[in-house]
C-alpha cells in the first residue's frame, strides 16, 4: 500500500513537470494551430544556460535562494529570446503557406537545435556549442526528506517542482483569462484573420505567446534536469514528444486538459517503470498516444469541431 | 500484349545492364558498399515519396518500418542459412533464399504499415507525424527488449547475400512501382488527396482506403530496403533504425521536391555521396581521422536547418512535382502535372485565397 502511494506520489511529481511543457506546446498549438516540434529542444537549451548560468555563479552562490531564482530567470529569459528568434524567423514567414511547411521546418528546427548541441565547439575559450556527453545538472537545490509517512517518502524537490509548476499554472490560468492579453491570445486562436481586423496586433500576441511558452520550458527543464537526470542534448527531445502526448491526451489547446494529461502520463510512466518495466517505458507513452487517438482523438477535455471548408 | 511488353521494358534493359556491373566492379569493393548504401536509400526515398509525396500524408517513422524488414528477414536468413535448395546450385539457392527472406521481410513490414496506418491516417498532418514517430520508437523498443532480436546489442551474423546485382534490381522494382502508382487511376486518386482531402472525398474517393493501401506500398518497400541492408551489413543493430534515420529520408524526399519520384532518387543520391565523399577526400588530403569524423557529426545539423531554409526559400525541393520522364525528349503529350503540395498557393494565376 505505501509502495502505491510512493509511486503515485513520484508520478504526480514526473507529471508537473511535463505539464510545465505541455503548456507552451498548447498554448502554441492554440494561437498557431501548429505543433512546435522544436519546444522540447527549447528546453534542453534552456538547461544548458541555467547549467552554465549555475557553474559561472560557483556552488555556494547558485545554491541560495537569490542564486536558483537568478538560475530559472536567466535561462527563462534567454529561452524566450530564443523561442522570439525561431517564431519571427522560421516560424512567421510561412503563416499562410500550407501547413505542411510549417510542419517540416518545425520537424527541422527541432533538428538542428538538439544536433548542433551534441557538437563540440568553443570561441576563445569560451565554450559555445557543448557536446554529446551527457552532464550532472549542478546541486543548486540539496537533496532533502522533508517528510516520510510510514515507508512514504517526501523530498524537498518533489515539493518543489509541484509548488513551482502550481503557481506558474495559475499564473499562466489568470493570463489567459483574466488579462486584456489573455483575451487577445484567445481571440487570435478563435480566428486570427478577424482578430487582426478588430485591431488586435496579431503578430505580437503570437510572439509574445511563443516567448511565453518558451519561457515556461526553460523553468520545466531546470526544475527535470535538478532531479537526478543528466543533461545532455538530445533530452529535449524525449521529454519534448512525452509532453506533446500528454498535450494532446489532455486535449491539445486546453489549458487545464495539458496538465490533467501530464499528470496522468506521469502517472502511467511510474507504474510502468515502478513494477518492472523499466525498458518499456518510452513505447508506454506513444502506446497510450495511440490509443487516446484512437479513442478520443480530441482528448479528454477536447471538443469535437467541425471543420470550416 | 503491348503493355505487358512495355512494362518489362525496364527490367529487360536493367537486368544485364546491373549483371554487367556486377562483374565489372568485382574488384572494387569499396564503390559496391556505396553503392548499396545509395541504392538503400533510394529504396527508402522512393518508398517514403509514395506516402509523403504523393498522399501528402506526412510520416516520420519509415525507420521504424525498414527495422522491421531487417530483423525479420535477417532472422529468416539465419535460420534458413544452413538449407539449400537441392536441385540448384548453393549460390542461386542462396539467392532465392534471400529473395525470399526479403518478400517476407517487407510482407511483415507491410503489416504493420496496415496495423499503423488503418487508425492513424484518419488522423491529420501533426498527428499522423508524431504517430508516425513513436510507432517508430516502438518498434525500436520491441526490439531492443526482444531475446530473438539480439535485444540492445543487435542481430549479428547474417548471412552477406546482398549484391550490386540485387541491390539495385529491388532499386528498379520500386521505382517502376512507384511511376505506375503515379500513372494510374489509383494514383490519381492518391493526388487528388494531396490536392484537397475533402474534395477527393466528395467526389467519391475512400481516402481512408487510398491512404492506408500507399502506406502499405511504402512500408513494403521500407522492409524491403531493410532487408537488403541487414544482408550486407551482417549486423543489425536497433540504433541503425533511430528517429534520425527516418530524418534523413525525410531531408531527402522534401529536398528533392515531395511528390517527385526522379526528385527522391537524385536527392538520395547526392545526400548520401555527399558525406561520404566529403569524409573520403578530407582523410585523403589531411590524413586526419578525426577531421573526417566531424563530417558526420555536422550532417546532422546541417540537415535541420537545410529542412528550415528549403522551407522559407524553395519549398518545392528540387524537381517540385515534376518527373525526369515528363521533361524533354521524354515527355508525351499530357496534362500539365498539378502544383507541389508545399507551393499551391504560390502556383501562377491560381484564385486569390478566400477569407474564411
Amino acid at each position: 500500500m505505501s509502495d502505491l502511494l510512493q509511486h503515485v506520489l513520484n508520478g504526480l511529481a514526473a507529471g508537473t513537470i511535463y505539464a510545465l511543457v505541455a503548456l507552451g506546446y498548447t498554448m502554441v498549438y492554440g494561437v498557431l494551430k501548429l505543433i512546435n516540434f522544436a519546444h522540447g529542444d527549447v528546453m534542453m537549451v534552456g538547461v544548458y544556460v541555467g547549467y552554465a548560468s549555475a557553474k559561472q555563479m560557483g556552488r555556494d552562490t547558485s545554491s541560495s535562494f537569490l542564486g536558483v531564482t537568478l538560475v530559472f530567470l536567466l535561462s527563462m529569459a534567454m529561452c524566450a529570446a530564443l523561442g522570439f528568434l525561431i517564431e519571427r524567423f522560421a516560424y512567421r514567414p510561412l503563416r499562410d503557406k500550407p501547413k505542411l511547411t510549417a510542419l517540416i521546418t518545425a520537424i527541422g528546427m527541432s533538428f538542428f537545435l538538439s544536433y548542433s548541441f551534441q557538437l563540440e565547439a568553443s570561441l576563445g575559450g569560451l565554450t559555445v556549442l557543448p557536446g554529446a556527453a551527457p552532464r550532472a545538472f549542478p546541486d543548486v537545490i540539496t537533496s532533502q526528506v522533508w517528510l516520510i509517512i510510514g515507508d512514504v517518502v517526501v523530498s524537498n524537490k518533489q515539493v518543489i517542482s509541484v509548488v513551482v509548476a502550481l503557481a506558474l499554472m495559475g499564473g499562466l490560468q489568470f493570463l489567459v483569462f483574466r488579462t486584456r492579453f489573455g483575451m487577445a491570445m484567445r481571440a487570435v486562436s478563435f480566428d486570427h484573420r478577424t482578430a487582426g481586423l478588430m485591431g488586435i496586433p496579431v503578430d505580437r500576441v503570437i510572439a509574445l505567446t511563443f516567448m511565453l511558452g518558451s519561457a515556461l520550458a526553460a523553468g520545466a527543464g531546470i526544475l527535470y534536469a535538478i532531479k537526478d537526470t543528466l543533461v545532455q542534448p538530445l533530452m529535449g527531445v524525449t521529454v519534448g514528444l512525452k509532453a506533446f502526448v500528454a498535450a494532446v491526451i489532455g486535449g491539445i489547446g486546453h489549458v487545464p486538459g495539458a496538465v490533467v494529461g501530464s499528470l496522468c502520463l506521469g502517472l502511467v510512466e511510474e507504474f510502468v517503470v515502478g513494477y518492472g518495466g523499466s525498458t518499456w517505458r518510452d513505447a508506454v507513452a506513444f502506446g497510450f498516444l495511440i490509443a487516446v487517438l484512437l479513442f478520443r482523438p480530441e482528448g479528454i477535455f477536447g471538443r469535437v469541431t467541425a471543420e470550416k471548408v | 500484349m503491348g503493355g505487358v511488353i512495355r512494362g518489362l521494358l525496364p527490367f529487360a534493359v536493367a537486368v544485364p545492364v546491373l549483371a554487367a556491373l556486377q562483374v565489372l566492379t568485382a574488384d572494387a569493393p569499396f564503390l559496391v558498399i556505396l553503392s548499396l548504401t545509395v541504392g538503400v536509400n533510394i529504396v527508402l526515398a522512393v518508398s517514403l515519396n509514395i506516402v509523403n509525396g504523393m498522399t501528402g500524408q506526412f510520416s516520420i517513422g519509415h525507420a521504424g518500418f525498414m527495422a522491421v524488414g531487417a530483423y525479420v528477414g535477417g532472422v529468416l536468413s539465419k535460420v534458413t542459412s544452413e538449407y539449400g535448395i537441392s536441385f540448384l546450385p548453393e549460390v542461386v539457392s542462396d539467392q532465392v533464399l534471400f529473395a525470399l527472406s526479403l518478400v517476407v521481410g517487407g510482407a511483415v513490414a507491410a503489416l504493420f504499415g496496415f496495423v499503423v496506418g488503418l487508425p492513424s491516417l484518419r488522423l491529420k498532418g501533426d498527428y499522423l507525424a508524431i504517430v508516425t514517430l513513436g510507432f517508430g520508437e516502438i518498434i525500436r523498443v520491441v526490439v531492443q527488449n526482444t531475446e530473438l532480436f539480439g535485444k540492445a546489442l543487435g542481430l549479428s551474423g547474417v548471412p552477406a547475400r546482398t549484391t550490386l546485382f540485387s541491390c539495385w534490381l529491388v532499386v528498379v522494382v520500386v521505382v517502376v512501382v512507384a511511376k505506375r502508382i503515379h500513372d494510374s487511376s489509383h494514383g490519381r486518386a492518391l493526388l487528388a488527396i494531396r490536392e484537397d482531402e475533402i474534395a477527393a472525398e466528395a467526389m467519391g474517393v475512400n481516402t481512408t482506403a487510398y491512404k492506408v493501401r500507399s502506406f502499405v506500398v511504402a512500408s513494403f518497400f521500407a522492409g524491403v530496403a531493410g532487408g537488403v541492408f541487414a544482408h550486407y551489413q551482417s549486423i543489425v543493430a536497433p540504433s541503425s533504425f533511430t528517429y534520425v534515420k527516418s530524418m534523413e529520408v525525410v531531408v531527402m524526399i522534401v529536398a528533392g521536391g515531395l511528390g517527385s519520384t526522379t526528385g527522391a532518387i537524385v536527392a538520395a543520391v547526392f545526400l548520401t555521396l555527399l558525406p561520404e565523399g566529403l569524409r573520403s577526400v578530407l582523410l585523403a588530403v589531411t590524413g586526419d581521422g578525426a577531421l573526417a569524423q566531424k563530417v558526420e557529426q555536422i550532417r546532422m545539423p546541417l540537415y535541420g536547418l537545410l529542412l528550415v531554409v528549403l522551407m522559407l526559400l524553395r519549398p518545392q525541393g528540387l524537381f517540385g512535382t515534376r518527373e525526369l520522364w515528363d521533361m524533354g525528349p521524354f515527355r508525351k503529350k499530357r496534362a500539365p502535372s498539378p502544383p507541389s503540395p508545399l507551393s499551391s498557393s504560390a502556383s501562377p494565376g491560381a484564385a486569390p485565397e478566400v477569407v474564411r
